[in-house]
């Protein structure tokens, strides 16, 4: 019993919990009650057996936990003037086995929390706060660890978004075609976001998360630039065991040892991109899965078609002008021409980019391989300087070192 | 649910939306029955600001804040979400000159006079 009750709450219990925000109107009201109905779970299947739909008991249970609470405690009627009155939460007895049947229902109730958790209308740390914590269900403490946050900030962050949707009226559906477009690009944005934050500072469980989410959104909504971020982050991961030596250094793409990399995703990812890349409406997340599939399928830098990535790095710049895109397409040309040959793209790029360590690292790299030592280390300091994780600084040092021996 | 949408403009684009343009879509939301109430002001160089200490009326010349972007009107509207109340301020005329801010109108707690409703605790306290 214990090991289907947690089977039940690891799998199953965001599930519940996005349909029970939507029956009971509060994010703060649905958790206590999605944690009532387990208990009541734990009290009663060991006698009364196991119900035929274990997930629908526990959507019912919760709702009417969650009136109780509601008629208990005083201080939530102020939450009457959001419009809806216990009366017809209470009144309304749906008959919740019959309408969890409705194919789709409850899979929409996911998708409005997460559409919810990432309105717009919310800080971008707010959204990936509430992401992870309401559609993921990570706790406070760990996502605080991750984001390298003190608890208490990170908790008042979730407090204040959550009293934000209910006094701003943020509503709990799935935007509508003329919206949606541009806030689907705000949901998938919190998910690469939170992929990338998992990448720097080797979380696996950011990692994880993002992943899952992703997979989860392409189940929900498999539109092409959904399938494309999915493509993206699975190929990033293919490589996230070559990404660190044995003694958790950084290795860049050209040190990796790809027989570590771990081709089931490659062609899972691969496959995906390509899916993303034959439907009408793909964009930037879909092309750099394109980009990180022709590294997955090379089996060296040389082999590397560095002419098909430079030429998406062109359309990509078309999608979305933006240095740091420019900047991978300099290193790329560096790559198939030499690095002189990018020298006169990267220099401007700096200045657009002062606060980005990647692109002093990756000047550092070109100076270096053209035998401008002075230069080299002077990029390698300023992005030493501008690095958040350590074992990133620690890589550069060892550049930087390695250098003034040289000299 | 009421939003006060409050209208923004800096003086390069004070006069950017012709009064016919406003009050075109002012009568659009009326028609919708989402329009409580909508008025242009006047500009800034004709505020006075008034405030009381200590029993004293202080009275000044000029608005409460000197900003670049200068309350230049409001729409008191009645939407259904902040997803609604968001597309009516997108087509306010103005908003494409300057910006429009969507505030959800509180209702007076007149009955639970110590209850400090979460989303009311100020920013930063």
């Amino acid at each position: 019993m214990d090991d289907l009750l947690h089977d039940l709450y690891r799998n199953e219990s965001r599930r519940v919990f996005s349909t029970l925000v939507r029956l009971l109107g509060s994010f703060d009201v649905a958790e206590e009650a999605l944690h009532d109905a387990f208990i009541a779970a734990a009290e009663q299947w060991p006698t009364q057996g196991v119900p035929a739909n274990p997930t629908a008991w526990l959507v019912s249970t919760g709702r009417f936990k969650g009136i109780d609470r509601i008629r208990r405690d005083r201080r939530l009627l102020a939450w009457e003037d959001a419009g809806i009155p216990v009366e017809t939460l209470a009144g309304n007895e749906l008959d919740v086995e019959q309408w969890l049947e409705q194919a789709g229902e409850i899979e929409d109730d996911r998708l409005r929390l997460i559409f919810t958790c990432c309105h717009p209308s919310l800080t971008q740390s707010a959204q990936i706060a509430l992401t992870l914590r309401e559609v993921c269900g990570m706790t406070t403490e760990a996502i605080a660890d991750a984001f390298l946050l003190a608890t208490p900030t990170l908790a008042q962050r979730i407090v204040r978004a959550k009293a934000k949707i209910k006094a701003a009226g943020i509503p709990y559906e799935v935007p509508g075609e003329a919206l949606r477009p541009a806030r689907l690009s705000s949901v998938l944005r919190v998910v690469y976001l939170v992929f990338n934050e998992g990448q720097a500072s080797h979380n696996a469980s950011l990692i994880n998360e993002s992943i899952r989410l992703a997979r989860l959104l392409r189940q929900l909504m498999p539109e092409p630039e959904v399938i494309g971020l999915l493509a993206l982050l699975i190929l990033h991961d293919a490589r996230r065991e070559a990404r660190r030596s044995a003694s958790g250094e950084v290795m860049l793409l050209e040190e990796q040892d790809r027989t570590v990399w771990n081709h089931t995703l490659i062609a899972e990812g691969s496959a995906l991109a390509q899916e993303a890349l034959s439907q009408h409406g793909f964009g930037a997340y879909s092309l750099q899965a394109a980009i990180a599939a022709l590294h997955g399928e090379a089996d060296s830098l040389v082999t590397t078609d560095w002419n098909q990535i430079i030429g998406i790095y062109d359309v990509l710049l078309h999608f979305e002008p933006s240095p740091v895109i420019a900047l991978n397409r300099a290193v790329a040309i560096a790559m198939r021409d030499g690095p002189e040959a990018s020298m006169d793209l990267i220099e401007p790029l700096l200045k657009q980019l002062p606060g980005y360590h990647p692109a002093f690292a990756a000047a550092a790299d070109l100076c270096r391989r053209c035998g401008r030592i002075d230069e080299a280390c002077q990029h390698y300091r300023k992005a030493i300087s501008l690095i958040r994780h350590e074992p990133e600084r620690r890589y550069l040092h060892q550049r930087l070192s390695e250098l003034v021996i040289e000299k | 649910m009421k939003y006060l949408c409050l209208i923004y403009l800096d003086a390069e684009n004070w006069n950017a939306c012709s009064d016919i343009v406003c009050a075109d879509y002012a009568q659009q939301i009326t028609q919708s029955q989402r329009l409580l109430a909508a008025e242009p002001l006047h500009a800034t160089h004709t505020a006075t600001t008034v405030r009381v200490r200590q029993g004293e009326v202080d009275v000044f010349d000029g608005p409460f804040a000197e900003t670049k972007d200068m309350l230049a009107g409001f729409y008191l509207i009645d939407a259904k979400d902040l997803n609604e109340a968001i597309q009516i301020a997108a087509g306010i005329p103005p908003a494409r000159y300057g910006c429009v801010e969507v505030r959800p109108v509180r209702q007076l707690q007149l009955d639970q006079p110590d209850v400090v409703r979460s989303a009311d605790a100020m920013p930063g306290a």
